[in-house]
């Protein structure tokens, strides 16, 4: 445990009549820790909103103080609630395991998800019909553009990923995650990153870094929040139960790590002051393109597609009721892939100023990809042996082994889509875009809300979902609209990539720029319909998840929990 | 078998678990970014290239704000159409004061590396008002707004000495004179243009927005916008001695 608890010392201490009733312990060195420095930093908030004169680093600061001076106040309610006592870590035997934070982030998912999913329909339906833009600073396709790609892989898929992480370590290791704060203090504060990032896009705020566009003073809080979490998830293996770590705890763990190296790396900063919002990068030109690539792909690698393997690697042998196909391939596999997926990023640069060699490289290496990337498609798939008629009955599992299936075609897409002489047609295209969405929507979508299915009944202790019939329909209809989204941007990038280059009989450039742009309207309809047929399917999960925890037939009693998998010999 | 069964100590013990992650993460980042720090390509210094002045930080400081960087690249590629379409190929040194690159990833409208001079001041603000009053099918958001917006001097000292840390070479001059310098560049005949010339001698000063009042947002990000690729002379650039 991190941070050991001083509570059970002051036991005997009679602080009076009425405090005599109930055990009265001192505050734990976690909650007085994280009191402190909560403290410190709404200090330190309310200084910084008083003496910038920048609105957007007051408003921020004053959020910043509201919530840690809300967050102080919470964790002494709380202690004066249950006097100070420690939670056990079992009740009759049985891991009490904290699932709190779990609920919260996978609500926190949901809500996330549905409104990353919507933004990203109306800038779709914005570069159809440019007038949607308004012509405000705030509803523009450049400020709605990252707070769409944020919202679907930080917020939607960052819940998802702390809200399984927490679950799954738990239970593979039979063990409660370490300390009462903690948990809070992580799934809390990254929403609160969330929170801090998506307003800061809205009101112009961005270091202009895809996929790492939040300024220096919410990649700082971030930095903490993961910190933290690494020690939560390190700190549950540490008091585990099991003798071997499960597999899934390995890609999480890959996960947590190297996203920590890489966001630091990427976001070395100098603010203008500690009163702005503004900061410029360390890193220039060349090394700033290479810096921020490596983690570009490796968001890619290591948030979409890490994290993402150890939810298949727990929920689909789960859900199929079988064990992992292959522990070898497992082995070899996991090493692979995340010793290879690092050097892909230069494949993001060819034909730029950065040198031959970096680009071609990195290329090499996303070719070489291909092959871990399918073996952990092999061995999820392959789990399904022996119950492939569950296919027929169980939309949930479809829908996760579609993913899977989604995984290695983009997989299979994106070494291709590397090399040279392919990348100089699709780089700047609309094909790239389409590729992440067939990577996005299908497999870290589908594996997600497969999931979220499965995690809502176990959490909420129902015997099931409210409506299979339901999920059947989002699978059905997201289905459609990936395959409207994908084909269109195929269609639409390649068209354009060819436009751009070709000649007239005269030896003239034989399309202006505009002419390639209106050339992509109608699959920018056919885009944005693909893509608010997404949204329809996430709006009737979110009822579906509504209707189980509100309305769903509660598991029996009698029945054992959920226990974890069978090792995956 | 043997070899299978040592794999166990990374299943056993989270500690040697995580240090074998980090060690295979680490490998390739080392070998594809460190070279990036001598290799003499990547670190050239090219006839032409100086740091940004404060109006034109500004106005690049607006163009990250408004994510223009999602829909334009600067970054033109060495293949026969872009050489036509856009012009010379782009430099490293080109990009060698851009804290962070502006390369961008996507076309949605045409490349920027070499806008500068192609079109007249009017133009762009005509242009960043209502695209479409010129470009009929064009896709581009309007922004109004920046005619409207005052720029913003107060800081802008503060900015450029946050780009002399990270390795800008602005003069101390420059830097202390910022404030000033910034207004002067748009305001043609004043005072501070004079000191303005003096300080930064191979820029433009203009009334950028053709707004004579006040120097507003339009004025930085259209001055931004036309100093983009013009400060290599490419007709005195030597390509086979920097070929890549």
């Amino acid at each position: 445990m991190v941070v050991p608890s001083l509570a059970p010392c002051m036991d005997s201490k009679n602080w009076g009549a009425e405090m005599a009733q109930k055990k009265t312990g001192l505050v734990s060195l976690e909650e007085g820790g994280f009191a402190i420095f909560l403290v410190l930093l709404a200090f330190a908030c309310i200084i910084i909103a008083g003496k910038t004169f920048d609105q957007v680093m007051a408003f921020h600061a004053g959020l910043g103080a509201l919530l840690a001076a809300v967050s102080v106040f919470l964790i002494f309610k709380n202690y004066f609630d249950d006097g100070g006592e420690p939670i056990p870590a079992e009740i009759d035997g049985k891991p009490n395991y904290n699932m709190g934070p779990v609920k919260f982030g996978t609500i926190a998912a949901m809500f996330w998800g549905l409104a990353g999913f919507t933004v990203g329909l109306v800038i779709a339906l914005q570069l159809a019909w440019p007038a949607l833009n308004f012509d405000l600073p705030w509803t523009n396709f450049g400020r709605l553009r990252p707070l769409h790609t944020s919202a679907v892989i930080f917020a939607f898929g960052g819940n998802v990923l702390l809200a399984t992480s927490m679950y799954v370590v738990q239970r593979t290791c039979r063990v409660r995650m370490p300390g009462k704060i903690l948990p809070w203090f992580v799934i809390l504060g990254y929403n609160v990153f969330i929170l801090i990032a998506g307003t800061g896009y809205l009101l112009g705020v961005t270091q202009s870094k895809e996929y790492a566009e939040p300024e220096w003073y919410a990649d700082l809080w971030l930095t903490i929040v993961w910190v933290m979490y690494l020690f939560l998830f390190l700190g549950t293996l540490w008091k585990r139960k099991e003798p071997h770590i499960y597999v899934a705890n390995w890609f999480y763990l890959a996960f947590i790590v190297t996203i920590a190296m890489l966001h630091i790396t990427n976001n070395l900063t100098i603010p203008v002051s500690i009163y702005s919002t503004k900061s410029y990068i360390v890193w220039s030109g060349v090394q700033d393109a290479m810096v921020q690539w490596w983690y570009g792909h490796n968001a890619v690698g290591f948030f979409l597609t890490a994290g993402f393997l150890a939810i298949m690697y727990y929920f689909i042998p789960k859900q199929a009721d079988r064990p992992v196909y292959s522990y070898r391939l497992s082995i070899v596999h996991f090493w692979a892939l995340i010793f290879i997926y690092i050097w892909a990023g230069p494949h993001h640069l060819h034909y730029t100023a950065l040198p031959q060699w970096a680009s071609t490289l990195g290329a090499t290496f996303s070719i070489i990809l291909w092959m871990p990337s399918w073996g952990g498609m092999i061995n999820g798939l392959m789990t399904l042996s022996g119950a492939w008629d569950k296919l027929r009955t169980d939309p949930v599992l479809r829908m996760m082994v579609v993913s899977v299936a989604f995984y290695g075609m983009s997989t299979f897409e994106g070494p291709l889509m590397s090399l040279r002489s392919v990348n100089s047609l699709s780089h700047y295209t609309d094909w790239t875009i389409g590729h992440v969405h067939s990577g996005a929507l299908g497999w870290v979508g589908y594996i997600s809300f497969g999931a979220i299915y499965c995690l809502v009944p176990w959490l909420w202790n129902k015997r099931g979902l409210y409506s299979l019939k339901l999920v059947n329909w989002h699978f059905w209809l997201s289905t459609l609209g990936i395959v409207l989204y994908i084909t269109a941007m195929w269609v639409s990038g390649i068209m354009q990539g060819l436009m751009w280059r070709a000649y007239d009989s005269l030896g003239f450039l034989e399309y202006s720029f505009v002419e390639t742009v209106e050339a992509m309207h109608p699959f920018y309809i056919i885009r944005a319909l693909g893509g608010a047929l997404f949204v329809v399917g996430a709006v009737i999960m979110a009822y579906n998840l509504w209707m189980t925890v509100r309305h769903g037939e509660a598991e029996e009693a009698d029945t054992t929990p959920v226990g974890s998998l069978a090792p995956a010999e | 078998m043997s070899a299978w069964k040592k794999h166990e100590i990374f299943e056993k013990n989270s500690f040697v678990l995580l240090v074998g992650i980090l060690v295979a993460v680490a490998v390739g980042g080392l070998v594809e970014i460190a070279p990036l720090f001598y290799l003499k390509s990547t670190i050239e210094k090219t006839e032409g290239m100086r740091p940004y002045t404060p109006l034109e930080l500004a106005g690049r400081d607006i163009y990250i704000r408004e994510g223009c960087y999602l829909c334009h690249s600067q970054m033109i590629r060495p293949m026969r159409d872009e050489l036509e379409r856009y012009g010379h190929f782009s430099l490293a040194a080109e990009s060698m004061y851009d804290h962070p690159f502006q390369w961008g990833s996507k076309r949605t409208g045409p490349d920027l590396a070499r806008v500068g001079g192609k079109y007249s001041d009017d133009w762009h603000v005509e242009h960043l008002v209502n695209p479409r009053s010129l470009v009929p099918a064009s896709i581009m958001p309007g922004y109004p707004f920046l005619a409207e917006n005052r720029v913003n001097a107060r800081d802008i000292k503060a900015h450029l000495s946050a780009n002399a840390i990270v390795g800008v070479p602005y003069t101390e001059e420059q830097i202390e004179n910022a404030a000033s310098d910034l207004l002067g560049q748009a305001m043609p005949d004043s005072d501070a243009a004079y000191d303005f010339e003096e300080r930064w001698p191979s820029a433009k000063v203009r009334d950028f927005d053709g707004n004579p009042r006040e120097v507003t947002e339009m004025d930085a990000l259209v001055a931004y916008l036309q100093v983009l690729g013009t400060m290599v002379d490419f007709s005195i650039y030597d390509d086979a001695a920097n070929a890549r």
